[in-house]
């Protein structure tokens, strides 16, 4: 392409959006639509991951140790247990701290009288990897000295079953959207394009190289793309912080939701990346077959 | 200069368009071709253009084998021709001036050489007041010398024009041929597809008759008669 032409290209590229308003109108719209709704899975993906992350750092296991230990002899098994693999953290629990937290707020003078004694020394386990709680139930259970091992296998199982699946189901739906999106801007911008078939045939005639005719469709399909995600942006921003808000509000502490500004700069970065993917590669798709003339 | 040798063409529909033309134009030569609807002349128009491949034999244009012309070649090839359509087929919300000036801006001409060219050329065809016109706005006739005038203002070697009378009256049709034999006159080569008799007969032009994919008559003294 001459230097020449550049500016000239550049203009009608431009005055291409303006001129086919109604078909940009619905190239823009179709691509906020498809980026608002992938971000809003991508946003719900990630608090949702946040929260799993949350629930399976309060996944504990308990071990008792033999009630005929010691004080100090129960602590000396705590370092068996901090040598298994999976093991993270073995915090000591005496009988009195067990004791205290058995009665926890209820009234003290039911548990009057009760003796620590009747209780026994514990660890409390956090784990590294949830998944393998079953793995590492099963270890604790054969170091000298525990007498019980007590851990919700199905809840720490369900947890990482969820995150996974979240993991899969982002990237799938994700991929699925913007193929569908892409399918539906080539199809807006060839609709716009057949208005101007004649016009590309023409070109061709007076002797137009492809890149020449192709460089307007690319400048109007990055037009597009770029108006296209910088709404669906700050639309996304707008609704997301009207549900996070909303979730606030009835006081469902279970549920993680960072803020906005928090994922701004990812969120941008997915916007203005699709958003031009999809605006560019979306003209280019549309026009290949009008340049075989 | 154009060179056609042993050409045919068969479509895919197993249609035999043309069966061995043999064709020689020199630079600065007025040609008429004509032939009966369905005779071959469409088929040469788009193997001169480069829209088609023949099936055999070699086809020489302006220096350019277009048997065997690379994709990337051929927009360069087109700059030597101007093509001139029936239909005019210009851009309808473009004016006359932009109509003209688009086919410089497509060989990367500078906004100086375009302002400089393009009120030459309007004022060749006789539209030096109708820049500003949108084509709709226009006659047939004037439509036509603005098709004439995009075709020209390239300075290409060779003028090709596809029943470029075909939807005028008679006098503007006249007009269009006196203009084609005026830049026939400044030294383009000029080629005229037509069926109109009479026109071919009032100039005393090269005339080659195609019947059939098949040159059957090609003379000098300017008459229509290949029906004969």
């Amino acid at each position: 392409m001459k230097h020449n032409n550049f500016g000239y290209l550049l203009g009608e590229g431009f005055r291409a959006v303006f001129k086919h308003g109604f078909m940009s109108f619905a190239a823009i719209s179709i691509t906020v639509a498809c980026l608002v709704i992938i971000n809003s899975f991508l946003l719900i993906c990630y608090n949702l991951n946040l929260t799993v992350e949350d629930v399976q750092k309060e996944t504990r296991i308990v071990v008792c140790i033999d009630e005929t230990y010691t004080e100090a002899e129960s602590k000396s098994v705590g370092s068996d247990i901090n040598l298994l693999d999976n093991v993270a953290n073995a915090k000591f629990i005496s009988r009195a701290e067990a004791l205290q937290s058995f009665i926890g707020d209820s009234d003290e003078s039911l548990f009057e009288g009760l003796d620590p004694q009747s209780m026994r020394d514990q660890f409390e386990i956090t784990l590294v990897d949830n998944a393998k709680i079953a793995e590492t139930k099963a270890a604790l259970e054969n170091v000298t000295g525990v007498a019980d091992v007590y851990a919700d296998i199905q809840v720490g199982n369900a947890l990482a079953t969820i995150r996974t699946v979240l993991y899969i189901a982002s990237l799938a739906i994700a991929a699925v959207l913007l193929v569908v999106s892409l399918i539906i801007i080539s199809n807006t911008i060839r609709l716009a394009m057949l208005d101007r078939r004649e016009e590309i045939a023409i070109m061709k005639m007076v002797g137009a190289t492809n890149s020449f005719i192709r460089f307007p469709f690319f400048v109007e399909g990055f037009i597009l793309g770029f108006i296209g995600a910088v709404l669906s942006f700050f639309i996304e921003w707008g609704l997301y912080e009207l549900i996070r808000e909303a979730i606030l509000n009835t006081g469902l502490e279970v549920l993680t939701v960072v803020p906005f500004t928090e994922v701004m700069i990812p969120m941008a970065v997915i916007c203005a990346g699709a958003g031009f993917f999809i605006g560019i590669f979306g003209s280019l798709m549309s026009i290949r077959r009008f340049l075989k003339v | 200069m154009i060179d056609l040798i042993n050409v045919t063409k068969t479509y895919e529909t197993g249609t035999h368009a043309l069966n061995g033309i043999d064709m020689h134009i020199d630079d600065g030569e007025f040609v008429f071709l004509v032939g009966q609807s369905g005779s071959g002349k469409s088929t040469i128009i788009k193997l001169l253009t480069a829209e088609l491949k023949p099936t055999s034999g070699s086809i020489l244009v302006n220096g350019y084998k277009l048997e065997s012309i690379k994709r990337s070649s051929v927009p360069y090839m087109r700059r030597t021709l101007g093509v001139i359509f029936q239909d005019f087929r210009l851009i309808e919300n473009k004016t006359v001036y932009e109509n003209v000036a688009f086919a410089m801006r497509v060989i990367g001409a500078s906004n100086k050489e375009i302002k400089k060219r393009v009120p030459y050329v309007l004022e060749l065809v006789g539209l030096e007041n109708k820049g500003r016109r949108l084509p709709n706005e226009l006659s047939g006739g004037e439509q036509q010398r603005v098709a004439i005038a995009r075709a020209l203002i390239n300075n290409p070697t060779m003028i090709i024009a596809d029943e470029p009378t075909g939807n005028l009256d008679p006098a503007r049709s006249f007009e269009i041929m006196l203009l084609l034999e005026k830049i026939n006159a400044l030294g383009t080569t000029v080629m005229v597809v037509t069926h109109e008799k009479g026109l071919v007969d009032r100039f005393t032009k090269r005339v080659v008759a195609i019947d059939e994919g098949r040159v059957i008559s090609d003379g000098m003294d300017g008459y229509y008669d290949y029906e004969a």
